[in-house]
This record gives C-alpha cells, sequence and structure tokens, in this order.
C-alpha cells in the first residue's frame, strides 16, 4: 500500500515550479511515533483519494515549538516558530492543514505575532470540507452500527471551540455515536498536555489517562475515537491498562475515514 | 435630641461608607502592582462578555442547581437593595418609609411585597448553599485549599445572608402601620403573628432594633467584602470585562522574548553592539513570574475576583487524579500573597521592603505548577472568566528561563526540539521516513 502513496514536498514541487493549495503539516508525533505515522498515512490515503493538491514540508519541517511553549520556554518556542515561518512565507504558503491539535493551535493562533498568518485547518475540519464539497465520497462504512465514542481533543475543543467537525465527520460513518458524560467544552484532558506528555506524571492516585479511559469505557463502545496523536498515545494506553486493547479500538477519525472507504 | 438619631446615622453611614472606601483604594492600588497589560481592544465584545457572563450569570447556570440558586440570591440582593434606598433616606432624615408618602399606597406594596418574596427565596436558597457545603459536603468546598478562614468565610457569609433577610421581615412583621396598610406584607403577615400579645411600644422597639441592625448589618457587610471571597459581588463585572477574548488555546507571546530571538537570528545584527539609547530601561527585570508584582495586573484582579467556588477545580483533570494542583489555589495564592505585599507596603511608607518570600515556592510550589496539562478545563468552568492557567504558565516561564529548574524529562525533551527540531532524539533528516515504511 505505502509505495501508493502521494506524498510530494514542497521542495519537489517547487524545482517543478508547481504550487500546491494546501501544505499538509505532519508535526513531529506524526512523523516519528509509530502509532501516529499510522494516522498520517491514513490521511494521506485521504488526501491522494480526494485528489488534494498538497504538498509536506519533508525535511524541512521542524518542531513547531508548541511543546517548548507549554513548558515555559519562550525562547526555544520562538526560535522553533521564526524559522518554520521564515520556510513556510518563502514557499508562499497560504492554507496549512494538520492532524495535530497542538500544532494547529500553535500555527493558527500563535504564529501570527511572530509574521506568520495562514489559514490552518485542522484534519477533521478539513475532511469535513472534502465531504462537503463532494471531493470525498463516503459511500457504506465498515462501521455501521459500531458504537463509537469521541474524545475532544482539547487543543481542538476548549482551546479552539471546534466541537461539530469531528462530530459532523464520524456522523457520515452511520455509526451508533454515544457521548461520553463529559465532552465537548467540559471533556477530560487525556493527560498529555501541557508537555505531560514528555514527563512522568507527579504524585497522585491515578493516572488521567486511565480516568478518561473509565469515561469512554462507561459508553460501552466498540470504537474509541480520537482526532490527535498525543491523544491517541494515552487513551491506547488507557484501554492496556484496562484490559480491553482486545474488545476496544482506539482510532483516529482519519483512520476510520480511510478504512471505512478501503482505502 | 429630636435629631440624635439622624446624626448617629449619619456617622455610622459616613463610617461605613468611608472605611468601605479606604479599601477599595487600597484595593486598586494592589492591582495595579501588576505589569501592564493591552485590554482596550474590542471594547463591544468585552461589554457583551460583562453583560452576559456577570449581569446575565451565563455561566452559573451551566450547573443547573447551583446556577438558579445562585440566579435567585443574585437578584434578590440587588432588588432588595432598592429597599436600601428608602432605609438610607429615613435614617438621615428622620421620616419613617418615605416610599409610602412618594408613591401610591398600591405601588410601594407592589415594591415592598416584591421584595419579602425575594427575601424569603434568598433566605430558602441561602439555606440550601448552607447544607449543601456543611451537610450534603460536596467535595469541592471540602479540598485541601479550603479549611480555616476560606471555609469559615464561605459560611459567615450565608450567616450574613440569613441574618439580613430575617431582620428585613421582622422589621416589616412588627411595623403596626404597614401590616395595618395590608399592603405588602405578603411574607411578614405570617410573621407578624409571632409577636402577637406584645405591646404596642415593644413592637415598636423590635421594629427600630430590627431596622438598625439590618442597615448597620449591611454597612458590616459591605465592609466585610475586601477581607472575603465575596468580593466577586462586585469585580465579577471589571473581570469579566478585562476576560480573555482570544482563543483559550494562545498563549500570550512574549515580547521581550521576540526582540532577542530577532537579534539572534539576524545575520545583520552586531552582537558586540552598545545597546541604543534608552534600550537598557526596556530590559524587563526577568522573564516569567515568581511573584505577583510578575503577574499583570489582570490576572491580580483575577485573584481578588475568586469567589473560591471550586468550579476550576473540580473539573482539572490533574486535581481528579489526586495531584496537589488545584487551579482554585492558585488564585487564593496569588491574593493571599498580593495581600501580604500590600500589608508590607502599608507598613513600609508605601515602599515594598523585601520579606524574603515570593508567589513561587512559599504559596505555589514547582509540583504544582508541572502538574497542570493546559488543557483549559479551569478556565472554562469559571463563571467570572479567571484564566489561572495564564498564570500557571508565567510560572512555569520563570522556572524553565531563570532558573533552568524543568524536570529532567522536560529539558531532555526541549534538548531534542534544539538539537534535531523534534521532541525525540530522531534526526531532522529522517522525518519523511514515514512515508515508506
Amino acid at each position: 500500500m505505502s509505495e501508493q502513496l502521494k506524498v510530494p514536498t514542497m521542495a519537489e514541487l517547487m524545482a517543478e515550479g508547481k504550487k500546491p493549495d494546501i501544505l499538509f503539516w505532519v508535526g513531529s508525533a506524526g512523523s516519528y511515533d509509530d502509532r501516529a505515522k499510522k494516522i498520517t498515512k491514513a490521511f494521506v490515503k485521504i488526501l491522494n483519494k480526494a485528489k488534494v493538491n498538497f504538498a509536506v514540508l519533508g525535511t524541512e519541517e521542524s518542531a513547531t515549538g508548541d511543546l517548548a511553549k507549554r513548558a515555559g520556554n519562550e525562547f526555544l518556542f520562538q526560535m522553533q516558530a521564526v524559522m518554520n515561518i521564515e520556510i513556510l512565507n518563502a514557499y508562499e504558503v497560504k492554507r496549512i492543514v494538520t492532524c495535530d491539535p497542538h500544532s494547529f493551535n500553535c500555527l493558527k493562533n500563535e504564529y501570527p505575532e511572530l509574521g506568520g498568518n495562514y489559514e490552518v485547518m485542522h484534519h477533521t475540519q478539513f475532511i469535513k470540507e472534502l465531504i462537503n464539497t463532494n471531493k470525498l465520497d463516503i459511500k457504506e462504512s465498515d462501521y455501521k452500527g459500531k458504537q463509537i465514542t469521541f474524545h475532544d481533543p482539547c487543543y481542538l475543543g476548549r482551546a479552539n471551540s471546534e466541537y461539530d467537525a469531528p462530530r459532523d465527520v464520524l456522523s457520515k460513518l452511520n455509526a451508533n455515536l454515544v457521548e461520553m458524560k463529559r465532552s465537548k467544552a467540559t471533556a477530560l484532558c487525556c493527560g498529555a498536555g501541557g508537555a505531560q506528555m514528555f514527563k512522568e506524571p507527579e504524585k497522585g492516585d491515578k493516572d488521567i489517562n486511565e480516568l478518561r479511559t473509565e469515561d469512554a469505557l462507561k459508553t460501552n463502545p466498540d470504537i474509541i475515537a480520537t482526532a490527535c496523536p498525543y491523544c491517541m498515545t494515552m487513551m491506547s494506553d488507557g484501554v492496556k491498562v484496562k484490559e480491553k486493547e482486545n474488545d476496544i479500538k482506539v482510532m483516529d477519525i482519519a483512520e476510520l475515514i480511510a478504512s471505512s472507504q478501503k482505502l | 435630641m429630636d435629631y440624635l438619631p439622624n446624626i448617629l446615622f449619619a456617622i455610622i453611614l459616613f463610617l461605613g461608607i468611608g472605611y468601605f472606601a479606604k479599601n477599595v483604594k487600597k484595593l486598586i492600588r494592589n492591582i495595579k502592582l501588576g505589569q501592564d497589560t493591552n485590554v482596550s481592544d474590542n471594547k463591544s465584545q468585552r461589554w457583551k462578555n460583562m453583560a452576559m457572563i456577570a449581569l446575565g450569570q451565563s455561566k452559573m447556570v451551566r450547573r443547573p442547581i447551583s446556577g438558579f440558586l445562585h440566579v435567585v440570591v443574585y437578584v434578590g440582593f440587588i432588588i432588595i437593595n432598592i429597599e436600601v434606598l428608602e432605609i438610607i433616606i429615613d435614617g438621615l432624615f428622620g421620616t419613617h418609609r418615605i416610599g409610602l408618602s412618594i408613591l401610591p399606597e398600591s405601588v410601594y406594596g407592589f415594591l415592598i411585597g416584591t421584595f419579602e418574596i425575594l427575601a424569603c427565596l434568598v433566605f430558602v436558597a441561602v439555606i440550601i448553599f448552607w447544607a449543601r457545603r456543611n451537610i450534603l459536603k460536596i467535595a469541592r468546598f471540602w479540598k485541601s485549599e479550603m479549611t480555616s478562614w476560606p471555609k469559615n468565610d464561605g459560611n459567615f457569609i450565608l450567616y450574613f445572608e440569613m441574618v439580613l433577610m430575617t431582620l428585613f421581615l421582622v422589621m416589616n412583621a412588627t411595623d403596626i402601620h404597614f401590616q395595618a396598610m395590608n399592603s405588602g406584607n405578603i411574607i411578614s403577615q405570617y410573621i407578624a403573628p409571632w409577636f402577637s400579645g406584645l405591646s404596642e411600644s415593644t413592637l415598636h422597639i423590635i421594629e427600630r432594633g430590627a431596622w438598625w441592625v439590618h442597615i448597620v448589618g449591611i454597612l458590616i457587610f459591605l465592609n466585610y467584602l475586601y477581607f472575603s471571597k465575596h468580593l466577586h459581588i462586585l469585580l465579577a463585572f471589571p473581570n469579566t470585562y478585562f476576560g480573555k477574548l482570544k482563543p483559550k488555546g494562545q498563549l500570550n507571546n512574549l515580547e521581550a522574548v521576540t526582540k532577542e530571538v530577532r537579534m539572534m537570528m539576524d545575520p545583520n545584527a552586531d552582537p558586540f553592539a552598545a545597546p541604543a539609547e534608552g534600550a537598557e530601561d526596556e530590559m524587563p527585570a526577568k522573564f516569567g513570574a515568581s511573584d505577583v508584582q510578575d503577574l499583570n495586573w489582570v490576572q491580580l484582579l483575577n485573584a481578588y475576583t475568586c469567589t473560591e467556588c471550586g468550579r476550576c477545580t473540580s473539573e482539572c483533570p490533574a486535581n481528579l487524579t489526586g495531584k496537589k494542583l488545584s487551579p482554585r489555589k492558585i488564585m487564593m495564592d496569588t491574593r493571599d500573597r498580593l495581600e501580604e505585599v500590600g500589608k508590607n507596603i502599608d507598613a513600609n511608607n508605601g515602599e515594598f521592603k523585601d520579606d524574603g518570600k515570593q508567589l513561587l515556592g512559599d504559596y505555589i510550589t514547582n509540583e504544582e505548577l508541572w502538574a497542570c496539562t493546559s488543557c483549559n478545563a479551569c478556565v472554562e468552568a469559571c463563571p467570572v472568566s479567571i484564566d489561572p492557567l495564564s498564570i500557571i504558565i508565567e510560572m512555569r516561564r520563570y522556572l524553565v528561563m531563570e532558573q533552568s529548574a524543568a524536570p529532567v524529562e522536560l529539558n531532555n525533551m526541549m534538548t531534542n526540539i534544539e538539537n534535531n527540531g523534534a521532541p525525540w532524539p530522531y534526526n531532522q533528516q529522517d522525518r519523511l521516513n514515514w512515508k515508506n515504511e
């Protein structure tokens, strides 16, 4: 399958004198994390299927600096941001799509003050747009009748008030969508945000991802849907802790859409 | 001699309002100890937020039970206070129920009747509030930061309100003429029989007593505000006005860092160049915040506005899983430290004298700061637009940029970003390898 993926880089397109309509910001997790790479590929399959004229930065991409900023290292954040903005502006990038809500938030909200002004979309918003403009046709899906619960990523939901796009896309699967008690604005964090992903949690009586997984399990799901590579790690670990990994799958919305269409 | 009560009243009123004004001045002085921040943008949205969130209680009712009860107390409080106007005029000019001589009896009766119903509703709501705190022991009122003063403060306010409402109704119930008028005594007519059998002069004494204790009680309550979490009844309005308008996920940009980064990235910049005239003054003393003076004044206003309801803490993922972090405690600590700094300034002729303490360490620990997932649940939950996350981030900035005191794993993660542009130690040249895997 993978050899069929068409993933042009900005540099390649530029050499051919072409310009993409949109830049796919893969992000560090999407580039290096084994589980997140599957999300990246699923999203590329969707982009290829919908014949989207896109490109990636490839080896010219570097961390957004979001993690550093949340950890308090404004210097490192701004260094990363300024470097990335230089490259993005050199390629005259106008639109960006990313599967990582943290990159989404950072590029969309925190880059403008440093000279990076782009229209930034989360992949769930972009998939919704593809469906609404008939570029992507969701035919009968394998997920008909499956119980799916969606975990809102903080940086898509509360941080940027986007609660509908992921749900709208999921609704196309003809699945049975069930909400957790804590959802949308009151959704519980998976525990990875604010650079927590990269450190041991402070002393407490439970891990946050375990508590959030309990929220999800209460809905008796077949699938826990996410829309963030970090939520993916945390929820997958949570399901393992609860020894439910054989019964419940944790999947990104891009993966659900791609696999439902046998991409 | 006839004027003695009027004079006494005027003196009490003057002292009551005067002392309050003095404390409000102090409050404003303390808030101004914070750094400047520009909140002059988008005025129409700000007025709208104030109207919706503070005046309209829109975020309170997200929790239906406490929200509804709060609306009852809030509406009751505002409307019943119209009655205070009459009390003040009566007190100053020695009149009795001046409203009756201005308004038709039916209108006056309607007004007082409304006040009586509201007073009764407020009384009931306050009893339920008290029961939620003390009998049902709702978890957020029993967290570790809610001991001693914060716990007592919450109850004192409720007792105050119970007593004030009772006095208002007793005052009406023992007012013979008002009861004889039989208009507007919707609730007090049922209280009046409790006093039957007492002589007219005794009733008059009780009525006068209730009247005096009521107005003195209101003035005491007014002055209690400055020392209490109850300050929110005033500060909720400016606080929602100055609240964050940008997306919750957007953290502020540190301009001082931007300047330095631009210098570093500029190939034409001369690193040995003498700083431009006046540039020295522009340099910030430090990055991030270790004490209240490093925070901006809106953050300090936030601290005074917090009424310790604990909705933030009850939604905080760190707190829910037993970590020390409590967003409410962040706000309480900020206020406590700010008060301490204010008292220090008062005691040292308007100059802050180093007391060897600071917000970081003496009030808020590193452990609390590093437990935050920056998920914004606390910001979302706050009914009056307080932003505890901004304080946490500001203090993390101090820890990282001034003290290099991040947890080891985070330092490793940041070193990776610096070296190879990813939080993991992977080569940047491998960034596109996923394509062929």
